[in-house]
Parts: C-alpha cells; structure tokens; sequence
C-alpha cells in the first residue's frame, strides 16, 4: 500500500512485517520514531508474538538480541551514533557468534563534540565488526532492506546492519510502499537457527577458541561474507520478483556507462549527486554516480565494472579517518586504479551538502585539478582563527565553544 | 548391565551425610541422576569453591525445572575453565556472550523463549563477583527492574581471580589484592568501600533474594529450588572460596565458607520482596581471627607486623553483621 509516511515509520512497519520475535529500545536520537512505532505494534497486540524489552542501556539491547537469538526467536534492535558505540562489544560478539540479528542504525555524527545531525561516522567505526552493512537512498529501499536483511542474515547466520540517514531520512516524509503481511510472509521464510540453545538437545555457545582454531573461525566468517556478495544481490532479484521494485543489491551505478568521471557515495546524498550529475550530463559532461548500497561486504568487482575505463573516480564520504582521510576510498582503492581517486569529505555532523557545492566540486574533478582530500565547505576562516588562538597562548581554551562564539548566534548556515 | 560409578563429595560436615537418610531427604548432589551440569573433567583450581558452587547450583534448578533450563554464563574463570575449544564441560544448554553482559543476555534468552511459545523453559545466569558487581551491574540492575523471569547468581569470591587477583567491588577491607597490595601504612583493601549487592538487589523489590555458601549443600540447593518457585527476577548470592585468590589450602575451601557464615562476616538470608524472610542462624559463633588466619589474603595483618587494630575493625563489621540480621539464636 502506498502511504505518505515518515521514514522512521516505514522501516518500523516493514520490521513489524518481518515477524520478530524480540525487539530490544533503548532511545538515542535519530532512531527513536523507530522503536516507538514498534512499540505501538507489540502493545496493540498486532505484532504477536513479540517481547518488546526496553533496555537500560544499547550494550544491553545487542546482548538481549544476542540472547533471544540464540534461542532461536528473530531479534531486532534499532540504535544510532554514540548508542552504537557503546554496544560496540556486543556488535563484534553478534557477529563473531554468528546470530542473525538485524539492526537499524539511524546514521548519525560521533562526539565530542557532541551533534545529533546526520553523518557516517558510527557504522563507518563498526565497518570491520563481522556485521554486513546496508546503506539505504531513500525511506522506500529503507524499508525494503529490512525485509531482505532478515532473509539474508538468516541464510548465511550472519548480522546485518541497515544503515539509513538520521533525519534526513528517518524524519523525512514520503511516498513509501508498505507490503502486506502475506507478501512478506511468502518472501521470508520463518527462522530456522543454525545453531539454538535447547534443553532437549543441549549445546554450549560462545565458548573460549585459542590459537589453535581462531584463525579458521575468523576465516570462516570472512568466507560467510564472500558469499554475501553472490546472495545480497541474489536476495534482490528475488525482491523485485515479488514485490516489483528494485532495492537493494550490491551497488546503484546511475548514468556510468561512459563516464569518465565517477562520483560514489552511500545513502540519502545520492539524491542531490544525481540530480548535479544530470544537469552535469545536460551540459555534456561524461559523469555517472555508483551508489554503494553494501559496504560489508564491499563489492570490489562491480565497483571496478562500474569504473570501467572511467580517468576521475570521486568518493564523496560522510566520516572521515583522521589522520588519513577517506574511509570508503580506501575500499575504492582495491578496486580501481588507486591514482584517479580522490576523496572529498562532505555532510559531517549533518551540514547539508547543496548541489551548487557539489557542482564547484565536481567541475574541478572533472577538469583534473580536485585534490586527493578534499574537505567540503569547509569554513578556513573559522579554523584559521582558532589556530592564530593556539598559537597565540598556551591556555586556548575549549575549541568548540572558541569557534561558536565566532560563529555568533546563527548556528547553522547552508549556502 | 553397565554401573555409574557415583562420586561422594560431602562427607564430614554438619550439614550433609544424605546415603542415610530416605531419598526422598537426600540432598540433589547425593543423588545417583543428578545432571552433573558442569561434569569433571574442567580445569578449574583445586579446591575451587567457584566450580563447587557452581555444580551445586545448577544441578538443583536442573531438578527443580525438570531440566527445563538454560545457563547463561559471564566472562570470567567459570566460563574459561569450563569451555577451552573444542571441548565443554556443561551438560545444559550454555551461552557466553560476554563479560558484562550476562543478566542482559539472559533476558534475551527469556524473552526469545517467550516468543517461542517455551514458557516451560527456565533461565538461569550466572558470572563471578566481577561480572556482577561490577561490569555487568548495569545490566543485571536493568534485568532486576523489569523483573524479567531470570534466576541470576553470583559466585562471589571478592576479587578478579581470572586476570589474577585483582580487587573488586566485592573485596572486603584489608584483603590484600595484585591491586591492593599489602604495603604502605594500610596494607589491602582500604575500609568504607564496596557493594552490598544482596542488598541492593532486595531494594529492586523483586520476588527472591537469597545468599548461599558452599558450605551449606542443602541450604544452598534450598534455596535454588525455592527460587525456582517463583517467576520474575530473583538473585542468588553465593560465597565461594578461591584457594589461588584467598591463598587457602585446597582442602580448607568449605570450612573457610563455613566460617565467613559461623563468623558473622557472610550473612545468610533470604528475602522476598524486599523484606527478609529468614536467616541462617550462627551455629558455632567463631572470632572473625578464626576466618582470617587460614588465608594469607590477611596474613599482614598478624604475626611480628600484625595489626590487631584491623582485626578489631573487622570482628566489628561482623558484630554489626550479627545485630542486624539477627544471626545468633536468641538467649
């Protein structure tokens, strides 16, 4: 059914579809329209049976899904930014476990200092966890994502992360097509556990592994996401059989046939890049877009198909690494030719990324002269003033707060 | 026909001596289809009260459960001398996730067990005094809040005994820890800190409360059971000894739990509800002296450099013990 909805209700109502048997909420902004509206299914009793626990903390709603999941009962959990951090063992345990857990994360800056606006940062940190990450564009592939985790974290009992932007698309209201329960249910089968805690068969999970074997188990759980390359788009083919709409899938190449430029980025900007990258086109330049739609496992060979012959590879990222630059290019990088790749550094902590900034950008990459890091917008003024301070005195004092009061009352300016 | 050779490990205290009695009185340890959840065969210490209890405990809410049960497992020696790859001693349906997390993981277990319809399943969790105490207290606070139907216990042997001694929130006063070691002016643990988590649990209000010794076989497997009776988060509190952490002869590990209860140093209760609704009486009332000299944890405090003075601070927080639990009989 096609309702205008907002994102956060869309995933919640497809998850309610997917049947979980335990859904764990701890509130963190932006994820929190999620788990209310999961909340209202349990306690109106349309989704049953499900436990809907409400935690004291994120550590203890991944260690709750870890526990329902071992015995058996699909678990959800939805979580955002440092929430995300601060189950950060439990993420790794899931994973290491093998428990097909699925997982909203509301993509969302990291502090200090503290911002609750959208960026990459906290599933980027999460990249090497042993969890498969999802990137979502839009609320409608948000929610159709969630459908397609379950049936791939449980095919391979593996968990998988559905990365979508906070606010931009949590918040956002939109055309979403909900699908029924019948649909659903005939595209995801009932869960049927690898492994289970049983009393009638009994087994002991989670046991200590030394150097004689941990090798091999770490192996296997790079070889599980080998095959995630074959089965995600796989998943999405059968996806678009039955609910006719393509989501999902490995990557969303846009306009790359014979591009000599590639823009790539993950998520929500994907909108705004195309959009430049078609008057871009109008105006005769070769330029396509790769959406990265799984950044684990990251799909080195469609990423190079989508290059093909491309001279000028561009990856817009939402994190970076300090002290190195870009997350996402250093991925890109095993895949193409590494001299062509430059990194530019956008959206951090929710700082809109406009299309007449994207077009300066890209004309530079295009006439060869965009700089392997680039920082987006960035505001020299604003830092060359804080450096002077520094160098002015020993006690500069707190930066944050240094570079607010020069920044005066407006907070936030898109330009 | 095949015999089960049968292992007789409690002789020669007060509280067993069950082959004499009708089996329907023998305790859950004495009887020949016990479930042997942990089996031998672990690599625990010997004399390791941690295992003792730990047998004990799980072997009685086997019974009470019909094996109907699940065990959740913190981090910890419990959990590394039970399960080196490939092999593990537990005979129950087992899980260890982390070191912080088990009550969280074992309300997941619930819950997920709830949604499946296995309502006749139990869950059990259970980690050392660290795991409870401290990293996982959080969590376990949480599970007590909701009141999910969770038996947690805690096999306290006050300090970090896995990573090699080092204190806890459960480390008594003067006991000398890798971390509070026994130099300076006052050697050990320092006074005035620490948790009281058997009371901090009965402050949740949840349905059972009870501390144990391994002292006790049958009080201990009591109180399993008993709180096994009852649905909703309940706790059970067990001090058991660590020969290697205490430094304690192997063979003293029971009678020194005998005497931390006979001292009036661990007071044994139980409490539903918030209110406490019996305790083990002082049988034998010992000067906590008694307790103290077969452990060289508080060997500094006697002998040529002794301090008699710590001593007298200790019988006192065993003498407030006693009036406010009411250990000893009444004249």
């Amino acid at each position: 059914m096609l309702r205008q909805v907002e994102g956060s209700r869309a995933v919640a109502d497809a998850v309610a579809l997917c049947r979980p048997g335990v859904v764990c909420a701890y509130p963190i902004s932006p994820q929190t329209h999620i788990v209310e509206a999961l909340a209202e299914h349990v306690k109106s009793g349309r989704l049953a049976p499900c436990e809907f626990v409400t935690v004291e903390s994120e550590f203890a709603a991944m260690s709750v899904a870890i526990g329902a999941s071992a015995v058996g009962a699909r678990a959800y959990t939805a979580t955002a930014s440092q929430g995300l951090l601060y189950m950060a063992e439990a993420v790794y345990n899931a994973s290491g476990l093998g428990l097909p857990i699925v997982m909203t994360v509301a993509n969302r800056a990291i502090g200090a200092p503290i911002n609750i606006w959208n960026d990459h940062s906290d599933s980027m940190s999460q990249r090497d966890s042993g969890w498969i990450q999802l990137y979502a564009e839009t609320n409608q592939e948000a929610a159709d994502l969630h459908v397609q985790a379950f049936r791939i974290a449980e095919e391979l009992s593996l968990p998988v992360m559905v990365c979508m932007d906070g606010f931009v698309l949590t918040h956002a209201w939109e055309q979403v097509d909900t699908p029924t329960q019948e649909e659903v249910d005939a595209f995801l089968p009932p869960y049927e556990p690898r492994q289970v805690l049983d009393p009638a068969d009994p087994v002991s999970i989670g046991a200590m592994v030394g150097p004689e074997a941990f090798t091999e188990v770490r192996y296997l759980a790079h070889a599980r996401q080998m095959q995630a390359l074959e089965l995600i788009p796989d998943v999405a083919a059968r996806f678009a059989e039955a609910f006719g709409r393509n989501s999902g899938g490995l990557v969303h190449p846009y306009r790359t046939d014979d591009a000599d430029t590639v823009v790539m980025a993950l998520g929500s900007v994907l909108g705004t890049i195309k959009d430049t990258v078609d008057e871009m086109r109008r105006d005769g330049v070769r330029i396509g877009v790769l959406g990265i739609t799984s950044f684990r496992p990251f799909p080195l060979d469609a990423v190079r198909a989508a290059v093909g012959d491309a001279h000028h590879v561009v990856v817009l990222e939402k994190a970076l690494a300090v002290g190195i630059g870009g997350i996402v290019t250093a991925n890109v990088r095993m895949a193409v030719v590494p001299e062509h790749v430059s990194t530019v550094i956008a959206g951090l902590g929710g700082r809109a990324i406009t299309k007449a900034s994207l077009r300066r950008m890209l004309d530079e990459a295009v006439a060869g002269r965009l700089e392997p890091l680039t920082f987006l917008d960035l505001n020299r003024q604003l830092i060359g003033n804080e450096l002077a301070r520094m160098a002015a005195g020993r006690r500069s004092g707190p930066m944050a707060e240094n570079m607010l009061r020069d920044l005066g009352a407006v907070a936030s300016r898109i330009g | 026909m095949p015999v089960q050779p049968i292992k007789f490990y409690q002789t020669g205290s007060f509280v067993v001596g069950n082959r004499l009695l009708a089996p329907d009185r023998r305790s859950v340890q004495a009887r020949a289809d016990r479930t042997n959840s942990l089996n031998c065969g672990h690599r625990a210490c010997q004399g390791c009260g941690e295992a003792l209890g730990a047998r004990y405990a799980l072997d009685a809410a086997m019974r009470a459960t019909g094996n109907q049960m699940v065990a959740v497992n913190s981090t910890g020696c419990l959990e590394v001398f039970s399960t080196p790859y490939p092999e593990t001693s537990w005979r129950i349906p087992w899980l260890h996730s982390l070191f912080g997390n088990a009550p969280a993981v074992a309300t997941g277990v619930a819950a997920g067990l709830k949604a499946k319809g296995r309502d006749d399943v139990r869950v059990v969790g259970q980690g050392g005094d660290g795991g409870t105490v401290d990293i996982g207290f959080a969590c376990l606070s949480g599970m007590f809040e909701r009141n999910d139907d969770v038996l947690f216990i805690c096999y306290d042997n006050e300090a970090y005994m896995n990573t090699g001694v080092q204190r806890s929130g459960a480390t008594p006063p003067a006991a000398r820890t890798t971390t509070t070691p026994a130099v300076g002016p006052e050697p050990g643990n320092v006074f005035g800190q620490g948790k009281n988590v058997p009371a901090i649990a009965m402050a949740h209000e949840i349905p059972y409360v009870a501390t144990a010794t391994v002292a006790d076989l049958r009080d201990l497997e009591y109180k399993v059971t008993r709180a096994m009776e009852f649905h909703g988060a309940r706790y059970l509190h067990i001090l058991v000894p660590c020969p290697l952490g205490w430094g304690s002869a192997s063979c003293d590990t029971v009678r020194i739990a005998r005497l931390a209860k006979e001292s009036g140093l661990f007071p044994v209760f139980e409490a539903e509800r918030g209110e406490i609704t019996d305790v083990s009486k002082i049988r034998h009332r010992v000067p906590v002296e008694d307790y103290l000299r077969l452990q060289s944890r508080y060997a500094h405090l006697f002998g040529e450099y002794g301090s008699p003075g710590t001593v007298a601070r200790l019988q006192e927080i065993a003498d407030r013990n006693i009036r406010r639990y009411g250990l000893l009989e009444e004249a």
